[in-house]
C-alpha cells in the first residue's frame, strides 16, 4: 500500500471528493461540511456500484446452488474475504469471519469465552472503551463470575500503560482494547500492550472499530489472537464487519448461532458443525455488504492507507492550532499519539445546542457521549461535541468548523 | 447567519438558560424523582411540594441542553400555584405543541417560546424531559424516568 500511493503524484482531496455523491448538497441551504466521519463515513461510487452491480446481475444466495449466478455471488463473497485477508495481513482467508460490525464480532468471541471462564478469573479492559466493548465483557462476567477488570487513563486521555500492566495477573483470562479510542482519538501502543499480555498466554481482542480507515494493520506483527472492525466506518455499508481471529484459537471455539451454512451434517440426533470460518456465518449473510465492503478495501488502498492519515492527520494539526484562538474552546483527548479526532466543549454551552447550531450552518459533527458515559465522567462532562475527519475533508472545511463555532458562540452571548 | 435559528433559540430561552428559576435542591420535597434523557445525556431531578390539592413549590437540579433548562425552568415557574389537574393538563398541551400539532397557543402562555422545537426532531425530547419528569411524579412514579 505504501509503495501505490509513493507512485501517486500529490494528495488529491478534491479528486476523492468527486467519488463521494453524497459531499456534494447543500444542508440547510449551505455546502454540506461532514465531519462526523468516527460516527460513520460516507460511501465511494465505486462502493455503491457494487452494490448496484450485484443486485442488478449476480443476486443469488452463496455456498448452495450449482447455477451461474449463484457461483459468481458466491465468488464475489468469498473474494470480500480475501481482500479482508490482505488488508489486515492474516495469514490465511479462513481466519477472516464476517459479521454485522465490530460489535457482533466483540460478541461472539465474548460468547465462546463464556465456556473458558469462572469465578475467580479476569478479564481486562481500559477506561476508553466503547460502550460495545464494555457490556460484552460485562455480560460474560455476569455469566461466569469472572471480575472485570478496568485500566485507567490520565488527563490527556491516555492509557497509563504501568497500571494496565499492574492489572494483569494469572487471573487475568482475556483482554479487550481498543486500537483507537472514538470519543477522544487516542491511539493506544497495542503492540507493546499484546506482548505485554502474551508473557502470561492471555489472548487479546483489539477493537479496531474506530483505528482501520486510519491505520494500516498487520495482525501478524501485531500477534493478537483477535481484531475486529465495522465495515461502514471504512467506507463500505452499514450491516459488515469482520472478526479476524487466529485459526487456533477460531477452531477450539464453540459456534455463535444455529442455523443453515454453518453445519456439515444435520441429523434430529446431532449436528456436525461446518468448519472455520463458516462455522460463524449461520444463515444468509449480508452478500451485497460484503461485497461492499471487498470495493472499499480496493478504494482505500488504491490511494493508501498511509496518505490518507497524513492528510487526516494534517487536518487535525490545523483544526488543534486553530481552535486555539477560541476562548471558550477546550479539547478532550489531547494524548500525544492521536487519530483525527478532535472531541471538544464550549464552556456554558451544551453539546447538544453546538450540534443543532452547527447543522444549520450545514456543518455535521456529533454531539454527545459517544457511546462512551464512562470516558464522560473521567472528564467530568455530560458530552462533548466531536469533529471527526476523512480522506475526503479539506483544511476550507475546518475554517468553516471554527467559523462555526465563533458565530454560535456570539448567539449564545 | 443564524437568523432562522431564531425560532428554536429566542432570546427568552437563552435568558432562562442562564438564570434558570427554581433551580435548586429542596430539602422539604414532598415528592422527586430522576428523569434522565439516554440519548444525549441530559439529567434532571424534579422535587414538588404539594399542599391543598395544589403545587406549593417546584424546583429542579441536573445538567441538559439549553432548551431542556429552559423548558425545565419555564415549566417550574408556571406550575406553581396549579393543581395537579391543571399542571397534567398543561403536559398534554405542552406535549402536543412540542410534536407540532396543532394547539390554542394562548393555553401555553410563556411556554409558547418552545413552539419552534417541533421542527427539530431530534431536539422534542430536551423541551419535553421536564414534562414527562413531572407527568411521572404527579403519577405517583418512583422509578427515575427516561425518554427512550
Amino acid at each position: 500500500m505504501n509503495q501505490i500511493s509513493k507512485k501517486l503524484p500529490a494528495y488529491d482531496v478534491e479528486a476523492i471528493r468527486q467519488d463521494f455523491p453524497v459531499l456534494n448538497q447543500q444542508v440547510r441551504g449551505k455546502q454540506l461540511v461532514y465531519l462526523d466521519n468516527a460516527a460513520t463515513s460516507q460511501k465511494p461510487k465505486a462502493v455503491i456500484d457494487s452494490i448496484v452491480q450485484y443486485y442488478e446481475n449476480d443476486n443469488a444466495n452463496i455456498h448452495r446452488g450449482v447455477h451461474t449466478l449463484s457461483e459468481r455471488a458466491t465468488l464475489s463473497y468469498e473474494n470480500s474475504r480475501k481482500k479482508v485477508q490482505a488488508f489486515l495481513n492474516a495469514d490465511s482467508h479462513k481466519e477472516i469471519v464476517f459479521t454485522r460490525g465490530a460489535t457482533e464480532a466483540i460478541n461472539l468471541v465474548a460468547n465462546a469465552f463464556a465456556e473458558k471462564l469462572s469465578a475467580g478469573d479476569e478479564v481486562l479492559i481500559t477506561a476508553m472503551e466503547h460502550h460495545s466493548n464494555i457490556v460484552p465483557w460485562q455480560m460474560l462476567c455476569e455469566k461466569t463470575g469472572a471480575e472485570l477488570k478496568v485500566a485507567p487513563i490520565n488527563a490527556q486521555g491516555e492509557l497509563i500503560v504501568e497500571e494496565f500492566a499492574a492489572l494483569i495477573s494469572k487471573k487475568t483470562k482475556f483482554a479487550a482494547i481498543s486500537h483507537m479510542s472514538n470519543a477522544l482519538g487516542t491511539i493506544n501502543p497495542i503492540k507493546q500492550l499484546i506482548d505485554l499480555l502474551h508473557q502470561y498466554d492471555i489472548p487479546v481482542l483489539i477493537d479496531g472499530a474506530q483505528a482501520i480507515p486510519h491505520i494500516s494493520v498487520d495482525v501478524q506483527a501485531l500477534d493478537c489472537e483477535f481484531y475486529v472492525f465495522s465495515g461502514h466506518k471504512l467506507y463500505a455499508p452499514t450491516g459488515i464487519g469482520a472478526l479476524y481471529g487466529k485459526m487456533e484459537q477460531l477452531e477450539q471455539m464453540s459456534a455463535y448461532q444455529g442455523g443453515g451454512d454453518m453445519i456439515s451434517v444435520v441429523t434430529f440426533d446431532k449436528t456436525v458443525y461446518n468448519k472455520v470460518p463458516y462455522k460463524f456465518e449461520a444463515g444468509t449473510p449480508n452478500i451485497a455488504g460484503t461485497i461492499g465492503l471487498g470495493a472499499a478495501i480496493d478504494y482505500v488502498s488504491r490511494i493508501g492507507i498511509d496518505a490518507i492519515a497524513a492528510h487526516e492527520n494534517s487536518l487535525l494539526a490545523y483544526a488543534v492550532e486553530q481552535s486555539q484562538r477560541i476562548e471558550k474552546l477546550t479539547i478532550i483527548g489531547t494524548a500525544e499519539q492521536k487519530g483525527a479526532i478532535m472531541s471538544f466543549v464550549l464552556d456554558g454551552i451544551h453539546p447538544h445546542d453546538i450540534g443543532t447550531m452547527m447543522d444549520h450552518q450545514g456543518i455535521a459533527v456529533r454531539a454527545g457521549h459517544h457511546c462512551a458515559m464512562p470516558v464522560m465522567d473521567f472528564f467530568g462532562v455530560p458530552a462533548t461535541a466531536r469533529a471527526s475527519f476523512a480522506m475526503y475533508n479539506t483544511h476550507q472545511e475546518v475554517d468553516a468548523l471554527m467559523a462555526g463555532i465563533e458565530n454560535l458562540i456570539e448567539m449564545f452571548g | 447567519m443564524l437568523d432562522d435559528l431564531r425560532d428554536l433559540y429566542q432570546e427568552v430561552i437563552f435568558d432562562h438558560n442562564k438564570n434558570p428559576r427554581n433551580f435548586r435542591l429542596m430539602d422539604d420535597a414532598d415528592r422527586q424523582i430522576d428523569g434522565f434523557n439516554p440519548l444525549c445525556g441530559d439529567r434532571i431531578t424534579l422535587f414538588i411540594k404539594i399542599s391543598d390539592g395544589k403545587i406549593a413549590d417546584a424546583s429542579f437540579q441536573g445538567q441538559g441542553c439549553a432548551i431542556s433548562t429552559a423548558s425545565a425552568s419555564l415549566m417550574t415557574d408556571i406550575v406553581i400555584g396549579q393543581t395537579e389537574q391543571e399542571a397534567q393538563s398543561l403536559f398534554t398541551l405542552f406535549h402536543k405543541m412540542a410534536i407540532g400539532e396543532p394547539v390554542e397557543m394562548d393555553e401555553l402562555g410563556k411556554l409558547a417560546v418552545l413552539a419552534g422545537v417541533c421542527e427539530y426532531p431530534a431536539r422534542v425530547k430536551c423541551a419535553t424531559l421536564p414534562w414527562h419528569t413531572l407527568d411521572a411524579l404527579l403519577k405517583g412514579a418512583e422509578e427515575p424516568v427516561t425518554t427512550e
